[in-house]
């Protein structure tokens, strides 16, 4: 039996890093986590782990040895006329930094899940910049929370308990009674029953409502139709933006409910903007409720080694950036792509029926863990390693804060110590073949 | 004058990257050197005869006003075709991919099908006619940037998608049918006329220029204040038909905003 404490867990962008972990042969005891923590711990011990490379021949996956899956993996990214690799977001930072090195080599494209995700976001930074802090700040400073189109309770467990709502900090000492909490949503989630504020706008209307909120702060009236628009009254609003405008310091969380509705980069860069006025009033911060453990890690990585957050294409040797054209579910469902390399992500079950359908003609190679619809029509499968269980390596927080995790147990394999080794392996393989 | 003719030559796979398709490029050449201009397919650069036929009728031109292209075939996964040509006028005989005509300064383009998303991005002059609809951004700035097109003509018969006419600065863009949403968001000057309807976000963060809607919008952007009605209005040199809501903003951007909505009365 082996113990260890502090480890990371791997699951959403909340990185904690107080698990306690014991495993004893093929059982696991995990303390700390929340229940979507503890059901990625156990996967450890899964018998349903993929525990060999697999290769396609003919209808069926048949296991294969470690060199020959490397070399068709590499032979598949080097035969492709217009390769696309994509790097998901429950992997390391230093896989990800492998991928994009390979992308640039091969001139392909490479995206991550961000582009399904908060990649709106990403652009809506780009184009409002953005008042940012880290998770600590707002434990220590904020008074007031705001979760917009999110739902923390259940997709980021702890998020709440740690950082944002209970924690006692400078101006709220007795924690959650200190702190005001207003969630915006079109449903009556169980954050929204257990904030104080609940506006319940019609779904779509994100950006029409932060529209009216910047109109009030800029001392005009919002046009009537905006009622009918968001089913929010206008005095509805005011009372929110008196909260708002009052409090010490107030921190703003997105999620998805503004990143994948309607409006999209549209609705962040209205978000960014609103935060970037309320700081003519009081202190206010914004940040998004990352999905995955390391999904900020491929904005954080791409954009400093290549100056875009995602969707990167390389065809011409430099990178360029244009979500609509060279992201993966664009490039797939325009089939303008002729091979694909996934890494910990099931496209396949995530991307529009299209993507899919494309993905089962053309020549697929994959590192995953366990059994799922893209291994299913993968030629190759490529066994993975669980990151922060058994590799180190570094995630990005929600908050971009970098978290390095060591891992409490080694990798399975004798051939690999992690994704990021496994891909250094292929790499070295695609750039022999391509001499 | 010169015409030369591109003739596609099978269905294209992956899509070609063919800014080398314009007059600047085509003029002065006889048709063995057009055919050996490279184009781009993935990280490749191949010749123009890969994937056209190329005939060329009279003479190699003198200049790109004198060059006149025309091109055959399904031609939606070619795209950047006529970017930032200046002179000269090239016609599609079919649907054309993104980013034809982008930065462009000068000449005319005539698509008869569909153009793809970005057409006409960042445009500076000339004239771009699409008979049938386009995509998304057309007309508009480029990422990163806030200022689209700046002069020139874009004219839809169709439908357009999303975010036409984003950061409008400049110039005029007339669209036969509806547009989706955030139409004008970002415009600083210049005039969009849509004849049909639009969904939302209709001059979104919008700080001067004109928006003319011919039917109406479904969830109207809430920074405009309406200043009054008009019948018959004249937009620049532009004459409207009928009842018109007058709008300005939008104050959500800030409280000297100074865009123009007309929204036709329903
Ligand atoms: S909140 Fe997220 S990071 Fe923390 S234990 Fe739960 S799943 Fe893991």
């Amino acid at each position: 039996m082996m113990s260890a404490k502090n480890i990371v867990c791997p699951v959403c962008g909340a990185s904690c890093d107080d698990i306690a972990v014991e495993l004893s042969g093929d059982r696991i005891t995990v303390k700390n986590a929340c229940k979507m923590g503890n059901a990625k711990f156990q996967e450890i011990v899964s018998s349903h782990r993929i525990r060999e490379p697999l290769i396609r021949e003919g209808s069926a996956l048949l296991p294969a040895s470690w060199d020959e899956a490397v070399e068709r993996t590499a032979r598949i990214l080097a035969q492709a006329k217009r390769p696309l690799i994509f790097v998901g977001s429950e992997t390391s930072s230093e896989a990800m930094e492998v991928g994009l090195h390979l992308a640039e080599f091969l001139g392909a494209a490479i995206d991550s899940n961000s582009t399904v995700c908060h990649g709106p976001t990403a652009m809506g930074i780009q184009e409002a910049g953005r008042v940012g802090g880290t998770a600590g700040q707002a434990k220590s400073r904020s008074d007031l929370v705001v979760y917009w189109g999110a739902n923390p309770l259940e997709s980021m467990p702890r998020h709440m308990s740690r950082y944002a709502v209970y924690p006692r900090g400078h101006w709220t000492r007795r924690g959650r009674f200190d702190r005001t909490v207003i969630t915006v949503d079109p449903r009556r989630s169980i954050t929204a029953e257990n904030s104080d504020l609940h506006i319940q706008l019609k779904p779509n209307t994100d950006y029409e409502l932060m529209a009216a909120l910047l109109t009030l702060l800029h001392g005009k009236r919002p046009h009537p139709s905006v009622e009918a628009t968001t089913g929010v009254s206008i005095a509805q609003m005011e009372e929110m933006l008196e909260l708002m405008k009052g409090c010490n310091f107030g921190a703003i969380y997105v999620g998805l409910g503004i990143a994948s509705s309607y409006g999209k980069h549209r609705n962040a860069e209205a978000a960014f903007n609103l935060v970037k006025e309320l700081n003519g009033f009081t202190k206010f911060i914004i940040g998004a409720l990352r999905g995955h453990c390391n999904v900020a890690g491929f904005n954080q990585i791409a954009s400093y080694l290549y100056g875009f957050p995602f969707g990167l294409d390389f065809a011409r040797g430099y990178p360029r950036y244009n979500p609509g054209e060279y992201t993966a579910v664009d490039l797939l469902r325009d089939r303008d792509v002729d091979a694909a390399f996934i890494v910990s992500a099931d496209l396949v079950s995530h991307f529009p029926a299209a993507c899919a359908e494309y993905l089962a003609e053309i020549p697929v190679s994959c590192i995953d863990i366990a059994p799922c619809p893209t291994t299913m029509l993968s030629d190759v499968v490529l066994p993975g390693v669980i990151d922060a269980m058994e590799c180190d390596g570094t995630f990005y927080r929600l908050d971009d804060v970098p978290i390095y995790f060591q891992p409490f147990t080694k990798s399975p394999f004798s051939y690999t110590e992690s994704n990021e080794d496994t891909m250094k392996q292929i790499y070295k393989r695609v750039k022999a073949l391509k001499k | 004058m010169a015409e030369i003719i591109l003739k596609i030559r099978e269905k294209i796979g992956i899509m070609v990257e063919a800014e080398a398709i314009s007059p600047e490029s085509f003029a002065g050449k006889g048709k063995e050197e057009i055919e050996a201009l490279l184009v781009w397919q993935g990280p490749e650069k191949l010749p123009l005869s890969r994937f056209f036929d190329v005939e060329l009728s009279g003479s190699p031109s003198a200049s790109a006003e004198e060059t006149r292209i025309i091109m055959q075939g399904d031609l939606s996964r070619v795209k950047r075709i006529g970017e930032g040509m200046k002179a000269g006028s090239i016609e599609i005989d079919g649907p054309a991919g993104m980013h034809l005509g982008a930065e462009m300064a000068g000449g005319s383009i005539v698509v008869k099908g569909n153009a793809g998303s970005w057409s006409g991005r960042e445009m500076k002059g000339g004239l771009l006619h699409i008979k049938g609809n386009c995509g998304d951004h057309v007309g508009s700035a480029y990422r990163g940037s806030w200022r689209g097109m700046t002069g020139g003509q874009i004219i839809v018969e169709g439908n357009a998608r999303s975010q036409l006419g984003g950061g409008l600065a400049g110039g005029q863009i007339t669209v036969g049918g509806d547009v989706e949403n955030f139409c004008g968001i970002r415009q600083s000057a210049g005039l969009i006329l849509v004849q049909g309807s639009a969904v939302r976000g209709v001059g979104a963060e919008m700080n001067g220029g004109t928006i003319v809607v011919g039917k109406d919008i479904l969830q109207p952007s809430p920074g405009f204040e309406e200043t009054g009605r008009e019948e018959d209005p004249t937009v620049g040199e532009v004459k409207l038909e009928g009842r018109f809501v007058k709008l300005s903003g939008d104050y959500a951007l800030s409280k000297n905003a100074k865009g123009t909505i007309y929204c036709r009365e329903v």
